[in-house]
């Protein structure tokens, strides 16, 4: 390490404890910064396109997931180096963003580093691959703008939205029934879609599994699942034309915020106060069918004696509803969420058709449906299957294509996938690249190059020649100027993604290209690394 | 320059072969070990829990195996957990579905050896699963309309379930015991309204089917020992002190005299609230919550029958059975759904005092009262017991039912094979290797029964290949068989469950190829 001596020979202390840190610099601090980010593209490369292998990620409790899903591998990976670091946070926000190519961001910077590297051998100055990387970023996704094709749907004809989720849902663990899986997916973004505004509220999207049955039994319910039974077990299992009253203060007697104390001094008090207690809960049951309520949903629990007065008067109802579900209750019955008795009335109580209690297999457990609301703005997605994994790795792949569907809706426009899009940049960038003066050119070749690896991995995983396929559909595309050719992952028999119907959307792949660029970009101007060693 | 270090300490990475070798290896040995006990001669395993005492568990049970196995390989795990699920779904086969998946790996594994891609090998398990399924569909039968002979399937079915178990002396005993009682649920799956007793003693032979309702309690002292025509009120109420549910309240006093007040007032509020039950005009009354002496003295004056600390189960069930309603206030008397039965009397299990509730007003709750020479032999017969009402609960709604005794798996195996002759390409391999795996399972049920499995699987294959065969493998003789004529039952449902989730953990173990496994949580040592 280099460092400066005074007059009398002393080093100069410039970072404290410096001799317990380890620092890395210039060419070897960016060299060792791209093999961490190349290490966990590596591990993710695999992953991509619809015959891609799954992960088995093994928690620090000893549970397992299996995905492949690239945010959840990232994000339960464990990773201690700050680099890769960066990349797990580059999914996470193509995660956030878009929901879908996860996997795809992290190959495609994994490819910019590798293509960095060797211009960083041939003695190009980091920066100014950054620069020549940023701009052929530029010409890509203005490529992408020209190619992608507005997509006409509505209402009653979202097959091609349907189609598009498909090409999500085939890269999972669940494409044996994908056709199903994505409907439900499009119907649920349907059901709650504001096509006026183009927007998308996922969050009345609720996604709930239950281990058991088969994936096929996976169904879309309009309506509310709450996994919860009714607080006593003689009520009544199933009540049409339910009117809900929507409750945050439990059938307890009342506990003032300030602190007091009752005192019982004499005989006279302590009879008062236990008519009083008995008048209180007779009260507060009396209110609630008073208003006219016949289902009783609420936050907190029920005395045991409350919880009979409300069996006896014949009104059902459900205990310990988490704050979420009775939002969602809410949001779908059009109620209103009653924090008080006192403030009950008619107009605040949620409507729904039909609410019944459903019990499963062989065990005890029972779900409470809400069906038939008056809003039916909520929908939820119920998931069966074989075992847990299986069910998280659905949710999982829903998620995606629920992430999908919505980004259609609120952009129509899609480019093909299999790699096209990516093999069409990648000619446009080539070509642009002569028309720069300069190092950069060098550079904006080798981002044409990575663009390359993304096609070549999904052959790669298709068990297909990658550099050999490559060159056949790059040709092909060039020879014949139209952006629609792709890996044959499926091994369909054709390359044309119009007929095999693979699309993705444009901001999807818009913001993978740009995140890609980004991260590369702050990982190349780093030329100074500096640790604590270990110990 | 090298990356030594991406994963925290202790991480680790396995990847590619090695990562399919190790969920292979894994699997195959969960397979493996549990693999001895399936069929009627497969033999169980003591289970010893490393917790205070050392309890062990006898059984041949392979969820309950599975689940107290401490496991460390993630693929296990799959395993475990697919079994377990079977449990909840359909409550039988969670040996097979394990021994099943197991299979499908080995053979899996053979074929990435000889460099077939694990995705081809999964389109083919895909193909051949959807097949076996359609061929089972093919020769189910289906006695809905015909109850005699529904009951005599149920009957059978009960009795291939339980001749794998403990109780396989006695099958018919139990099996009469396990249809009846199924029949009184009246086609509702809720298996909660039999309620199975336990007792140390006696001999399994001894175990008998009540049609009323037996609740593990004693009676009050001085109370009535048998009561006919009981009302009874089933409670959830405080029966020791009433508390001030109010918050805060609190009892302050500044003389001796005030004490006694305060306490006689109290007795009084009790008392009070024992009339309010009396009044309901019962003679029984059942409480889930302790029961002072005082209240019960004061029930014990008026004759009734005061039952405290009855379980929740106990009071729901006993609620179902009687028709009353669970009470948590007294005000209203006239309203209260009372529950009734003919007569309550104290028997005697044993050495234990039982309370006996028959002539109870819906019949669909019953009980079965268990005897048997340890615990160890209870607790096995109850989950034998339990697989039996399960399966035949599952029947009574899907009454499709096909032959055992490793009929299914010969019948799905043919139709495997003749697809994978038909299939064009690499998947024909898969598939013909899950027809391998579907008839490693009568292979397994004849090497358990200590026959020669080869001998016996080639002849079954050969009947087999006649349509419309009904051969299995009779373990008893040791011999192929007409399994319709031995009576050797299964549930289709069963093994549809056990067809597709096998298929389901094998590919998913199979698209696995990485395996990274984070750092064990530190746990903070309280010395």
């Amino acid at each position: 390490m280099a460092l400066a001596f005074d007059e009398f020979g002393r080093p100069f202390i410039i970072l404290r404890e410096q001799d317990q840190k380890t620092r890395l610099r210039g060419i070897d601090a960016q060299k060792a910064n791209i093999a961490a980010g190349k290490a966990v593209a590596r591990i993710l490369r695999s992953s991509l396109g619809p015959k891609g292998m799954d992960k088995m990620l093994q928690g620090p409790d000893g549970d397992v997931t299996i995905t492949n899903d690239g945010a959840t591998i990232l994000e339960q990976m464990d990773v201690d180096n700050q680099i890769a670091k960066l990349m797990v946070e580059l999914s996470r926000s193509q995660d956030y963003e878009i929901g879908d190519g996860t996997t795809g961001v992290v190959v495609m910077a994994g490819a910019l580093l590798e293509q960095a590297e060797r211009q960083l051998d041939r003695g190009i100055h980091p920066i100014r691959i950054a620069e020549g990387y940023e701009m052929a970023s530029r010409v890509a996704v203005e490529h992408l703008e020209r190619i992608s094709q507005k997509f006409e749907f509505d209402v009653n004809n979202y097959e091609p939205l349907v189609q598009t989720c498909m090409t999500t849902l085939s890269s999972k663990i669940v494409n044996r029934c994908k056709r199903r899986l994505a409907e439900i997916a499009v119907k649920a973004v349907l059901a709650v879609a504001d096509l006026e505004r183009r927007d998308v509220n996922l969050d009345l999207i609720k996604v709930e599994g239950k281990v058991g049955g088969n994936l096929e039994d996976t169904e879309l319910i309009y309506g509310i699942l709450v996994d919860k039974d009714m607080s006593h077990p003689q009520m009544p299992k199933q009540i049409e034309d339910a009117h809900i009253a929507i409750l945050t203060c439990p059938f307890e007697p009342p506990k003032p915020k300030t602190k007091h104390k009752v005192d019982i001094d004499t005989v006279q008090k302590f009879e008062t106060l236990r008519k009083q207690e008995q008048q209180y809960f007779d009260e507060m049951v009396q209110k609630c069918k008073d208003v006219g309520a016949t289902l009783v949903i609420c936050q907190w629990g029920f005395d045991d004696e409350a919880n009979h007065l409300l069996m006896h008067r014949n009104l059902p109802a459900v205990r310990w509803v988490g704050g979420v579900e009775l939002e969602l209750i809410a949001i779908a019955t059009g109620g209103r969420i009653v924090p008080r008795f006192q403030e009950l009335t008619p107009e605040k109580l949620g409507k729904a058709g039909m609410v019944r209690e459903k019990s499963f297999g062989t065990t005890k457990e029972r779900m409470l449906y809400i069906e038939h609301c008056a809003n039916s703005k909520a929908v939820t997605i119920f998931i069966r299957g074989g075992n847990k994994m299986m069910i998280e790795e659905t949710k999982r792949s829903i998620h995606d294509a629920l992430c999908v569907a919505r980004n259609l809706i609120r952009n129509k426009s899609i480019v093909y996938g299999g790699g096209a899009a990516e093999i069409a940049c990648s000619l446009a960038v080539d070509a642009a690249a002569d028309k720069y003066p300069g190092v950069e050119q060098y550079a904006i070749r080798a981002f044409a190059e990575a663009l390359d690896s993304v096609p070549m991995a999904l052959a790669e995983n298709s068990g297909l020649q990658p550099i050999e396929t490559l060159s056949a559909v790059k040709s092909q595309q060039l020879k014949e100027n139209i952006p629609f050719y792709g890996i044959d992952c499926n091994d369909v028999g054709t390359n044309d993604m119009r007929e095999q119907n693979v699309f993705e959307t444009l901001i999807g792949k818009q913001q993978q290209i740009l995140l890609a660029t980004q991260v590369v970009k702050m990982i190349l101007k780093i030329d100074d690394v500096i640790s604590n060693s270990e110990y | 320059m090298p990356i030594d270090k991406i994963f925290k300490d202790d991480a680790s990475e396995e990847k590619g072969e090695r990562a399919r070798m190790a969920s292979f290896i894994g699997a195959m040995a969960v397979a493996d070990l549990v693999k001895s006990t399936l069929g009627p001669k497969g033999m169980d395993k003591i289970l010893q829990s490393t917790g205070r005492g050392h309890s062990v568990t006898v059984t041949n049970d392979g969820a309950t195996i599975l689940k107290s196995l401490h496991i460390d390989n993630p693929a296990a795990k799959v395993l475990v957990d697919i079994s377990k699920v079977q449990d909840d779904e359909v409550g039988d086969g969670t040996t097979s579905v394990v021994v099943l998946a197991g299979e499908l790996l080995r053979e899996a594994e053979k074929l990435v050896t000889s460099k077939i891609h694990p995705m081809t090998i999964i389109a083919g398990y895909r193909m051949a699963a959807e097949c076996a399924r359609e061929a089972l569909l093919k020769r189910v039968m289906d006695n809905k309309e015909n109850a005699e002979k529904f009951r005599s399937d149920l009957m059978k079915i009960a009795m291939t379930t339980l001749c794998s178990k403990i109780l396989s002396q006695d099958k018919e005993h139990f099996a009469e015991m396990a249809v009846d009682a199924i029949f009184r649920l009246k086609g509702s799956t809720n298996l909660e309204s039999i309620q199975i007793i336990k007792k140390p003693g006696g001999s399994l032979r001894d175990s008998f089917l009540d049609e009323g309702f037996i609740l593990d309690k004693k009676i009050g002292i001085g109370q009535p020992k048998r009561i006919e025509n009981a009302k009874i009120l089933v409670a959830n109420t405080a029966m020791d002190t009433d508390k001030v549910k109010i918050y805060g309240a609190r009892v302050r006093v500044d003389s001796m005299t005030k004490v006694a007040e305060i306490e006689g007032a109290e007795k009084e509020k009790m008392k009070d609230k024992v009339n309010k039950i009396l009044a309901h005009g019962i003679n029984c009354f059942v409480n889930r919550q302790l029961i002072y002496n005082f209240p019960e003295e004061l029930f014990a004056d008026a004759g009734v029958l005061a039952i405290e600390h009855a379980d929740f189960e106990g009071i729901e069930r006993l609620g179902l059975v009687t028709g009353g309603e669970i009470a948590s206030t007294f005000d209203n008397p006239e309203s209260v759904k009372l529950g009734h039965c003919k007569l309550i009397e104290e028997i005697m299990i044993g050495e234990d005092k039982l309370i006996h509730f028959s002539g109870v007003a819906m019949g669909q709750a019953c009980s079965i009262v268990l005897r048997g020479a340890s615990h160890h032999v209870l607790d096995e017969a109850e989950r034998s017991l339990h697989d039996a009402l399960c399966v035949l609960s599952q029947t009574v709604n899907d009454s499709r039912v096909l032959l055992g005794g490793g009929w299914p798996e010969m019948v799905m195996a043919k139709e495997v094979d003749e697809l994978a002759r038909k299939t064009a390409g690499k998947k024909s391999h898969a598939i013909e290797a899950f027809s391998r795996a579907l008839v490693a399972i009568p292979t397994t049920i004849a090497d358990n029964a200590g026959l020669d499995s080869a001998e016996l699987v080639a002849q079954l294959r050969a009947k087999h290949h006649n349509e419309g065969c009904n051969a299995g493998i009779d373990v008893i003789s040791g011999a192929v068989g007409d399994m319709e004529e031995r009576g050797i039952y299964e549930a289709f449902k069963v093994k549809q469950a056990v067809l597709l989730s096998a298929t389901e953990a094998a590919e998913m173990i199979l698209r696995v190829d990485e395996i990274i496994t984070c750092a064990p949580r530190r746990r903070e040592d309280r010395m």
